[in-house]
């Protein structure tokens, strides 16, 4: 008989921390499927941020730094430009990219660092209990936004991939969705290409995920998954940005 | 060797370079910014990296991930640029990673300006960030010191897996001395994590287990676990570390405490005093973390410490003294430097007291 | 023997060169020294000053608060410097660029216009290192020859040429 369907090598076989219905889970899996199938296990170093997905290290089984939150792509930076034959790569969720990370997120891209991105957009801080983050759409409900997000005095929410894409640095931007099993095999070959730029030495290429968060959003999770797909994606429309 | 002129940020990169530091990451910063130039001329051509980074912020934490990698690193800032690396400071601490850090401190607090000060004291040898950790700190008094001590800094920060400060002030920094490159030879920057060394570093899991670099310890216990072990590192560290010059202890009346360029003003008052028939002596503190608390095992009948700041290191001396002797202080800051004549004053009003 | 010189001019001036090749002397002789820019925000044109300190003895600070002597370039330096002078300091002055002025003693030499006499306008610093070096023999002529010999680019023998010629010109301006 053949096999069709194996644990991947480089995701751990341990208990999940994360809430039933999240997205992080998800996209831990279709990494570390990547990095198998691409062969990269001994050669990937990845830098796990702060929030929901701050224990990364624990699901994958291949070398990991933590980063202070937003610093990402700055550790990132210091371990790739000293390991340049290794395969880097930052997780981050929005508030570490494109909240208290901006600054380092605009300037690796600006310098075009040859370097792999996950951007986990799930519209809201999961790890500190749902407060707004700079993706939080408008009219949604957070712990404070308890009116909604109103742009007159939070602003609107934050489109970093696009702000991204303007800079020359950057050569690979796409938004894709975990929000159904089309979506899912779409970010598989999305997260695949962002590799395989790197291996290739095109340079900074960064896939941002919708990603379902059942519990701040107060929905179940085949809910939450009709809201990417209906509500979500609407602000921030898949498919290549650049 | 013959001896060559440079001013002390120019030092400071020489010895890191030849130290083998293979990555720098900087932000410009009266005055620090020839040490910053330096790096840019020469790491590069060394073979190392260097990046001339969006922020302090940045900077640090790419030390950070240059470190977990294997590579010697370094970064370097003024006082309000210390202070915005302090988190990344923390969290190298916390994972245990070997950094150098350079402070050439400025007046402060806020903007201030840039006239050589020794305010940062406190948060160099204080753990300037949050948590329960301790950084090396070594105060260079001449240029000679700055490439000698930055070296040894690399080697320090390696050996026990901790940040180094090397402590210095604008004036230090700025000034041109005669320099010896003593033996060490300008090593190619090692771009290259050694395993053997670096067994912990980040290099892609290649026949060994995965390597996970941090400092976050969620689960009971795990954390303090971390701290215990941390404070017995530091234990280590202040039982074998501790660094101190002193001149004329034997019959000192009067013995002046005073580091970095503070103490090449008070050596003067020393030997002016000494040719006037006053006995007087000097520690010079080297290592500021640990504190040479062993230079004072033995206490004189009365201190005088000078400092360009309002009695930071001064704490440190009552720590060491607990007690056991008159401590008196002189101290300016904000751009006053203490002069000689104004130590031989005072020493002179407190001598026979 | 200690000697703290403080030279001071407008930016442009190669104040801070003036410095270093007197201090780069120094060195050749063996003996202690130390060298201080000015390093704020001022740029070409602004203010400009270095501080050097010569010694038989090792050097407590490089700052100088009273000079034994004033190498000075124009007339805000003047204006600035001249109550940092020990009483029995030396002042050597660019009558070039400052106007005279009885109340203070003062060896002075027209070190800009002598500079562009021997067409460089840049080595006017090179000239008032001469008058210096021909009143305090701190530093042997020779020893300072040889520091312009290595600092001088490879490239423009002219302009080695118009220094050394500088040297000498200032040395003849010796008048105390």
């Amino acid at each position: 008989m053949d096999r069709i369907y194996s644990h991947p090598q480089s995701l751990r076989d341990v208990p999940t921390h994360y809430c039933p219905g999240c997205g992080h889970g998800l996209a831990h899996r279709l990494i570390a499927e990547a990095v198998d199938e691409l062969g990269l296990r001994e050669q990937v170093i990845a830098v796990a941020p702060v929030g929901c997905a701050v224990i990364a290290y624990d699901y994958w089984d291949f070398d990991c730094s933590e980063a202070a939150h937003g610093r990402a792509l700055a550790v990132a930076t210091g371990i790739k430009r000293v390991r340049p034959q290794n395969i880097v790569f930052t997780y981050q969720g929005d508030g570490d990219l494109a909240a208290i990370g901006t600054n380092e997120t605009i300037h690796a891209a600006n310098r075009g660092e040859n370097l792999t991105v996950f951007f986990i957009n799930n519209a809201v801080y999961g790890m500190t209990g749902g407060q707004m983050a700079p993706t939080t759409l408008l009219n949604q409900k957070t712990s404070t936004t308890p009116e909604g997000r109103n742009a007159q005095f939070q602003g609107y929410p934050l489109k970093i991939s696009e702000m991204l894409a303007l800079l020359p640095g950057v050569k690979y931007i796409e938004r894709v969705s975990l929000g159904s099993a089309q979506d899912i095999t779409k970010t598989k070959k999305a997260i695949k290409k962002a590799f395989m730029n790197q291996i290739e030495g095109i340079g900074f290429s960064l896939v941002e995920m919708l990603s379902p968060c059942p519990t701040y959003w107060g929905l179940s999770p085949c809910e939450s998954l009709d809201w990417i797909k209906n509500i979500m994606a609407k602000e921030f429309p898949l498919g290549v940005i650049k | 060797m013959p001896k060559i002129l440079m001013s002390g940020n120019d030092a400071i990169a020489e010895g890191a370079l030849r130290a083998g530091c293979s990555f720098y990451a900087g932000y410009p910063i009266t005055p620090q910014n020839e040490l910053t130039a330096y790096m840019a001329n020469n790491m590069q051509k060394r073979g190392g990296v260097f990046i001339q980074a969006e922020a302090e912020v940045a900077a640090i934490n790419m030390v950070f991930g240059a470190s977990a990698a294997g590579a010697r690193s370094m970064t370097s800032s003024s006082s309000p640029g210390i202070s915005l690396k302090q988190e990344g400071i923390s969290y190298i601490a916390g994972a245990e990673l070997p950094a150098v850090i350079v402070n050439i401190m400025r007046g402060g607090p806020g903007l201030g300006n840039i006239a050589p000060s020794q305010s940062d004291y406190f948060q160099a040898t204080r753990s300037g960030g949050h948590g329960d950790y301790h950084c090396i700190v070594l105060a260079p008094a001449s240029v000679q010191e700055s490439y000698d001590l930055t070296y040894l800094a690399f080697n320090l920060a390696d050996k026990y897996r901790a940040p180094a400060i090397i402590l210095g002030d604008g004036m230090l920094g700025q000034m041109m001395e005669p320099l010896e490159l003593k033996n060490q030879s300008p090593c190619l920057a090692g771009r290259q994590a050694k395993p053997k060394t670096k067994p912990w570093a980040l290099t892609g899991c290649a026949g060994r287990k995965a390597n996970v670099v941090k400092s976050f310890y969620l689960k009971e216990g795990d954390l303090e676990k971390l701290n215990l072990k941390l404070q017995k590192k530091y234990q280590e560290i202040t039982a074998k570390e501790q660094r101190w010059e002193e001149l004329f202890l034997d019959d000192a009346r009067v013995v002046l405490v005073a580091y970095g360029s503070m103490a090449r003003i008070a050596r003067a008052a020393v030997k002016t005093l000494r040719g006037k028939g006053r006995r007087v002596g000097l520690v010079r503190p080297v290592s500021l973390w640990p504190f040479p608390k062993k230079a004072f095992a033995r206490p004189k009948n009365k201190y005088l410490v000078v400092e360009m700041s309002y009695g930071q290191m001064l704490e440190d001396v009552q720590l060491a003294l607990c007690g056991e002797a008159k401590i008196e202080f002189l101290g300016r800051s904000g751009g006053g430097v203490p002069s000689e004549e104004e130590i031989i004053l005072k020493i002179n009003k407190i001598y026979n007291g | 023997m200690t000697e703290r010189i403080i030279i001071a001019g407008s930016g442009g001036q190669g104040i801070m060169l003036l410095g270093k090749v007197l201090a780069e002397g120094a060195l050749l002789e063996n003996k202690f020294v130390t060298w201080l820019p000015a390093y704020g925000p001022e740029v070409r044109g602004g203010a400009a000053h270095c501080m050097v300190t010569i010694s038989d003895d090792e050097i407590g600070s490089a700052h100088i608060d009273q000079a034994d002597s004033l190498i000075i370039m124009n007339q805000v330096s003047l204006d600035k410097f001249k109550g940092r002078l020990k009483n029995t300091g030396l002042m050597i002055v660019n009558s070039s660029l400052t106007k005279p002025d009885k109340n203070i003693k003062v060896n002075s030499g027209d070190f800009t216009d002598t500079a562009i006499g021997l067409g460089n306008i840049k080595v006017a610093n090179i000239v008032a290192l001469g008058c210096y070096l021909a009143v305090k023999k701190i530093v042997s002529p020779e020893n300072i020859l040889k520091v312009i010999r290595k600092m001088a680019p490879r490239d423009k023998p002219e302009l080695l040429k118009a220094n050394i010629e500088a040297l000498k010109k200032g040395m003849e301006f010796k008048n105390d």
